[in-house]
């Protein structure tokens, strides 16, 4: 099949409220995700990133009405019916959660979690699905397979559950991962494990993958390109390669200022004013005028589009003014 | 401000402290085995490990939320390793160290608003007038960076930030000479917690404050503190200068730690 993986085009998505007035949480989304592709969702509280995927796999909210186009290997996700829509949340696209704690049945034994979606809508015989259960369990990196399948969520670590979401996220083959800040909770070691192997599967098995997180450096180290978001819409795409020294969007670059280093102090961070908002916060302008540095009346009047600047997209009004474009070399992304 | 110790005392002196939990049918779990450690006052710890790593559990027992199994713990020349007998003791106990907890949601009252949260403690603590209560209310206000808005809004109308910036202006209201940061900025957005610790940085530059940060972020402990160690399954593994620790590590744990951080460059790898 050719074409995109995935493409997302003026995706927006409203939240009714109890006063009536609906709140903008997405607003005008456009991405497509080649096969096999690692693409990142970087933002902070409120940027949309997990409303993202949340439409992606049509879990939104009931409140939530979403416009705009999601095709998934060109068919239209909206218009997808009950067996159509259950065809591709089985067997399209797999999804990894922040905290497995919350997404596995602590009541269900290992095994029973991981096979259930085999049995019973792929019809695979139970001592089949286990035996495959037990080898994507090693795929992952569990050592003694055939116990651990005989345990409780409880009796083993969050790395570890971590590790049987991700299995049976495979189990499914799916074509496409949404993997939504998935090693948050994780501590550092056991981060890198997870991600290698997110990283490996994914490579040997042609998947694409959607990786959210709010960790800008992580981002970069697991994905081909990363789209900055902030209050709802994208403010930067550009691929994970050239991103730390072309960062264009004010807030890209205040993001990587925010971030203290490993290697050394910084006398003063430079940290970006004021908090991070929501789309329905934000006025009628650039929603990060506010907070920027380089903002002028001008830019809270009308809102920036997506254009295309050194190499990469950046939602700006004074970007050429603010950082003119080096002589690029290589045909832009 | 009055020092209880003389001008060699540590703010924080620690020896051979442990800490074993009793658990169901007799089993025991050794969560802090003989850690020792010195901050010098107005020095900056940082103690820095993963899930298990005991860090909490050493932060618990200074505060005198745990109970060492043995070990001594002292602030300012004054041991604290025995739960303060009287209300007068618990109250110097706690003019000499605050805590600021990681979670702004939960360590906070909901009902109350930042405003109140510090006069409590400043009626608590102090002995100052109304009138000197009120003044320096406001100059806490002032020196955690809130609105006066924001100063008056309950807990759930304020955002992470915010609701941390209150948690360190009572914690400060006591006027303590040690401020332990339990994982204080773990929970914030990056963008929140870069201004966090510029605050952190500058109440020190200010007022000469100790700090012993919890932390399992090595770039944050990098950016607040002088020295720095390192923990595992409860007991230390390498301490020392920051600089000297994180950029050469004698230790292998130490190394695999600083090489798992995400870093310009970084990739992955099995």
């Amino acid at each position: 099949m050719s074409g995109p993986l995935l493409e997302l085009s003026g995706l927006t998505v409203d939240i009714a409220t109890e006063d009536g007035a609906p709140r903008t949480l997405l607003d005008g989304i456009d991405l497509t995700l080649a096969r096999g592709e690692a693409l990142g969702l970087v933002g902070e509280s409120g940027s949309g990133k997990s409303m993202t995927v949340r439409a992606i796999t049509r879990l939104l909210p009931a409140a939530a009405r979403a416009s705009g186009t999601i095709r998934f290997e060109g068919a239209d996700v909206g218009a997808m019916d009950g067996s159509a829509l259950r065809a591709y949340r089985d067997g399209g696209v797999g999804l990894v959660f922040q905290d497995p704690r919350a997404h596995i049945n602590p009541t269900r034994r290992i095994g029973a979690f991981l096979i259930e979606a085999l049995v019973r809508n792929r019809k695979v015989p139970r001592r089949e699905a286990l035996a495959r259960a037990a080898a994507v369990l090693a795929e992952v990196g569990i050592d003694d397979p055939a116990r651990r399948l005989r345990q409780y969520p409880h009796e083993i670590s969050g790395g570890m559950l971590q590790r049987v979401m991700i299995a049976s996220v495979l189990l499914a083959e799916p074509r496409l991962i949404l993997a939504d800040e998935p090693t948050t909770a994780l501590d550092v070691t056991i981060q890198q494990e997870v991600v290698a192997i997110l990283d490996r599967l994914r490579r040997e098995r042609g998947m694409g993958m959607v990786f959210i997180t709010h960790d800008l450096d992580l981002a970069l180290a697991v994905c081909g390109r990363v789209a900055v978001m902030y209050a709802g819409r994208i403010v930067e795409l550009r691929s994970a390669d050239t991103l730390h020294e072309r960062a264009a969007h004010p807030y890209t670059a205040g993001l990587l200022g925010s971030r203290p280093a490993i290697d050394r102090r910084a006398e003063r961070l430079a940290a970006i004013p004021g908090r991070p908002v929501s789309a329905f916060e934000s006025g009628q302008g650039c929603a990060f005028a506010p907070r920027c540095a380089h903002a002028r009346p001008a830019c809270e009047q009308r809102p920036p589009e997506l254009t295309e600047f050194d190499g990469g997209l950046v939602r700006c009004a004074r970007v050429t003014e603010i950082r003119p474009a080096r002589p690029s070399k290589e045909a832009s992304v | 401000m009055s020092t209880a110790g003389t001008d060699t005392a540590q703010a924080v002196e620690v020896r051979e402290l442990t800490k074993v939990f009793k658990g169901a049918r007799g089993v025991r779990h050794q969560a802090v085995a003989d850690v020792s450690f010195d901050v010098p006052v107005g020095g900056s710890l940082g103690i820095v490990g993963e899930s298990g790593s005991g860090k909490t559990t050493i932060a618990r027992m200074l505060v005198g939320l745990e109970r060492p199994t043995s070990g001594r713990i002292a602030v300012l020349g004054r041991d604290r390793s025995r739960p303060a007998r009287r209300g007068v003791e618990r109250g110097a106990r706690a003019r000499e160290l605050q805590i600021v907890f990681q979670d702004p949601y939960t360590s906070l009252d909901p009902r109350q608003s930042a405003r109140a949260a510090v006069a409590e403690v400043l009626r608590h603590h102090g002995g100052l007038t109304a009138e000197q209560r009120a003044k320096r209310l406001d100059e806490l206000v002032d020196q955690v960076g809130l609105t006066e808005r924001q100063a008056l809004a309950r807990p759930r109308d304020l955002s992470g930030g915010q609701r941390q910036r209150v948690a360190i202006a009572r914690a400060l209201a006591a006027r303590p000479r040690v401020l332990v940061l339990d994982e204080a900025v773990s929970a914030l957005d990056v963008s929140i917690q870069a201004q966090i610790l510029n605050l952190l940085a500058d109440i020190r530059a200010e007022t000469g404050l100790t700090y012993l940060l919890i932390s399992h972020d090595l770039a944050v402990v990098r950016q607040l503190c002088d020295t720095v160690l390192v923990l595992r399954g409860g007991r230390v593994v390498e301490q020392g200068d920051c600089a000297r620790v994180l950029d050469a590590p004698a230790e292998e744990y130490t190394r695999a730690l600083r090489e798992a951080v995400p870093v310009p460059g970084w990739t992955v790898g099995v």
